[in-house]
């Protein structure tokens, strides 16, 4: 975990681009059948492999590619009180990456891509996220943010 | 008008001409090595013109005396000042020299002392980093490590047992507590800074790579006239983190980590050992944090180095007598720790199985460093005392502690009598700790405070004798070491180690910003009890204290360490010792 100091002046470029990354994708529509049948994954799930040369996917994971997908995790602080994008993480973040511009985020995150803008109050609470599984490096066109596993066309609500 | 209302408008007045005088970079009292490259800066309020403002170097044009070019920049970053610059410029001969900035009747003098080095000494210097190494850290790392009876401890550690020592002063350049960038910076250019910043003076510059610059050792080094030397850095914490990014790093933010890593790019230290692989990978790649194409291990590769993802084939390079470049990254984030690497196997032992610790870290680059025919310098961090410390995890601190100790005495061993190697051991800052007493579960009572015996009734904690590395076997016994914090955010305390991970003391408040209250897995439990932080709620973890450290050294140069001294003087001495501003001579 981090134990940098706050950095209160200069904007976190990072806190930026991660801001942005639902930029790319609002709007998407959510097929109903997937919605139907949302399988159930879990962080511990993720990944068969976490290397120094990078991580891989599970074979289920990547089986799940493009279908509906249930979630649950620890919403990260986010940057403002209302947004189409949030971050998930495993455990509940004991620092604010948004908020400081030297935390840095955890490797397993799940980035969420909302249907709408939604107010996000459960920072620090167990959610539950429900959409489509986005896998690829994608990056976003304004920002600049890269992100490889995403939850898009979602939903949430406490665990 | 009464006396105190007379010097109040007084301060006002100076408080008032200090925000609109020029500033100039680097500031009043810079002690500068001879021939080192560095930026000079003057920044105008007011946007004056060029022609309106003049810049004297002891009476002189700043080109004739720093070389040049000059840059004048009206407006810059589009703000109401103006800058000139000298980017890379050197003073070749030691003196005083005052700089004089006048523009629109205001004027602003500093003086900086350029200093040169006597002959060469040492042609290795090794710094040993305790990130946040503190007094209770050594002396709880001697109490378990080393053993006491009847007042005595049963051994000296290595990092205490050197000829010279001092008190070091870590403050910077905004603020009397530093963090970790700007204390190595200190180190590793000899000019105090400030929070976040590294190889930089804190300007004003929107851009945070574009701040007036000074160089670093590892740069230096690089540029010796006997011949470039080897350099090493090596860590347990992310390679990119303040302290290693240190040898090698120029940005006013030191979370720049894709930026950092394009810095050692640059310069090359022939051994780079620590964590943080993600930075270095293409963002094609799963878990890069990089945001472009490039593949840093390849390009090491292409380079001439060896890489080496775990610990074996990180010794299989080391003892190839061929090897002189060595890539290690051991782990995706930081290192684990000594207690979760060699007793606990948590963090992420069961990802990394295979992770060097600091002192297997030190022998292996000690081992390619030594061929360098030119000598080399090298940095070995024990970084997580530090992050240990943050996190108000006594046990985890005070392994690494002697983890540090073991690549000490790593370093110890490859002196010997060569009397050509200058060893340091230093914290880059504090942190609020001490060891109070003991905690005993046999003692009365069923509060944790019943438990904890002080003065007397503390006595001597009953860890078993340690194994060859200095590590008692386990620190999951009846009476243990009861080290304290002064400052922390609300969290639950048992007044026992963290077996089953690093310990999290606070968590996010649910639907709140930025605020954060004690983690409720650490306050169920016979014992535990809630500890209303002393920080403010926007603080997660322990902070640093102000407090000086303790530095301790051997070999040619040390004894020029002495009595309190700023943390600036440990670049001096370290380049006094090789005679680097011999160096620069043209």
């Amino acid at each position: 975990m981090s134990s940098r100091p706050i950095f209160g002046r200069l904007p976190s470029r990072r806190g930026i681009l991660a801001a942005g990354v639902a930029l790319g994708s609002a709007g998407r529509l959510l097929p109903a059948r997937a919605a139907l049948a949302a399988e159930t994954v879990t962080f511990e799930g993720l990944y068969k492999s976490f290397g120094v040369l990078g991580l891989e996917f599970s074979d289920r994971i990547v089986a799940l590619k493009d279908r509906a997908v249930r979630i649950e995790g620890y919403m990260a602080p986010p940057l403002k009180p209302e947004s189409d994008f949030f971050v998930l993480t495993r455990e509940p973040l004991a620092i604010c990456p948004f908020c400081q511009s030297d935390a840095d985020w955890p490797l397993d995150i799940v980035v969420v891509y909302l249907r709408g803008v939604s107010p996000l109050v459960s920072a620090g609470s167990r959610v539950a996220v429900s959409g489509r599984l986005e896998l690829g490096s994608f990056t976003d066109g304004k920002t600049g943010f890269v992100s490889q596993l995403r939850v898009v066309d979602a939903a949430y609500g406490t665990a | 008008m009464s006396r105190k209302l007379l010097s109040v408008c007084f301060l006002t007045l100076a408080a008032t001409s200090a925000l609109h005088a020029q500033t100039i970079y680097p500031l009043d009292r810079a002690e500068i090595l001879a021939g080192s490259r560095f930026d000079l800066k003057v920044e105008f309020p007011g946007s004056p013109r060029q022609e309106d403002v003049t810049v004297t170097v002891n009476g002189a044009a700043p080109a004739d005396v720093l070389g040049g070019p000059v840059a004048f920049v009206e407006k810059e970053d589009g703000s109401d000042r103006s800058a000139l610059w000298i980017r890379g410029g050197s003073i070749p001969r030691p003196g005083t020299y005052k700089v004089e900035a006048s523009a629109g009747g205001r004027s602003r003098t500093v003086s900086w002392e350029v200093f040169g080095t006597p002959e060469r000494r040492a042609k290795n210097v090794i710094l040993f980093i305790g990130d946040g190494l503190s007094v209770a850290h050594r002396t709880a790392a001697r109490i378990l490590s080393k053993g006491m009876k009847e007042g005595r401890y049963g051994g000296e550690l290595a990092i205490d047992d050197m000829p010279a020592m001092a008190l070091i002063s870590t403050s910077g350049t905004d603020s009397i507590v530093t963090d970790s960038a700007n204390a190595m910076s200190a180190y590793t250019t000899g000019h105090k800074t400030c929070v976040n910043a590294l190889g930089v003076y804190c300007a004003l510059n929107k851009n945070t790579l574009e701040h007036p610059k000074v160089e670093t050792i590892g740069e230096l080094a690089k540029r010796h006239p006997g011949g470039p030397m080897a350099v090493g850095v090596v860590t347990n914490t992310e390679i990119e983190d303040a302290t290693p990014a240190g040898i090698v790093s120029h940005t006013r933010r030191r979370s720049d980590y894709n930026d950092i890593v394009e810095m050692f790019w640059a310069v090359k230290p022939d051994v780079i050992m620590g964590g943080g692989s993600v930075n270095f990978l293409p963002k094609s790649t799963l878990g890069s944090k990089r945001v472009d194409d490039q593949n840093f291990v390849a390009k090491f590769g292409e380079a001439g180095y060896r890489f080496a993802p775990t610990a074996t084939a990180m010794k299989a390079a080391a003892a190839d007598p061929s090897t002189t470049k060595l890539l290690g990254l051991f782990n995706t984030g930081n290192v684990d720790g000594a207690l979760d690497l060699k007793f606990l196997k948590k963090g992420t032992v069961d990802k990394f199985p295979d992770q060097p610790d600091v002192a297997e870290e030190t022998r292996a680059a000690l081992d390619i460093l030594s061929r360098s025919p030119t000598g080399f310098v090298l940095m070995v961090e024990s970084g997580r005392i530090d992050k240990y410390s943050h996190s108000l995890d006594p046990e985890r601190a005070i392994y690494d502690t002697i983890m540090l100790d073991n690549a000490v005495k790593a370093a110890k061993d490859f002196a010997g009598d060569r009397n050509d190697t200058l060893i340091m051991v230093v914290g880059d800052h504090a942190h609020p700790v001490s060891v109070v007493g003991t905690y005993d579960d046999d003692r009365p009572g069923d509060k944790l405070r019943d438990k904890l015996g002080v003065y007397a009734e503390a006595g001597f904690p009953n860890y078993e004798a340690p194994g060859p590395e200095g590590y008692p076997p386990s620190v999951d016994v009846s009476r243990r070491i009861a080290f304290v914090f002064g400052a922390y955010p609300d969290f639950c305390d048992s007044g026992k180690p963290y077996l089953a991970g690093e310990n999290v003391p606070a968590v996010p408040v649910p639907g709140k910003r930025n605020v954060y209250a004690a983690n409720e897995r650490n306050c169920s439990g016979p014992m535990a009890v809630r500890r209303e932080g002393n920080l403010g709620f926007d603080v997660s973890q322990g902070v640093h204290a102000a407090d000086d450290v303790v530095l301790t050294a051997t070999g040619p140069g040390s004894e020029l360490f002495r009595g309190r001294m700023d943390n600036t003087r440990v670049f001096r001495i370290m380049a006094t010792a090789l005679g680097l501003a011999a160096a620069k001579k043209e």
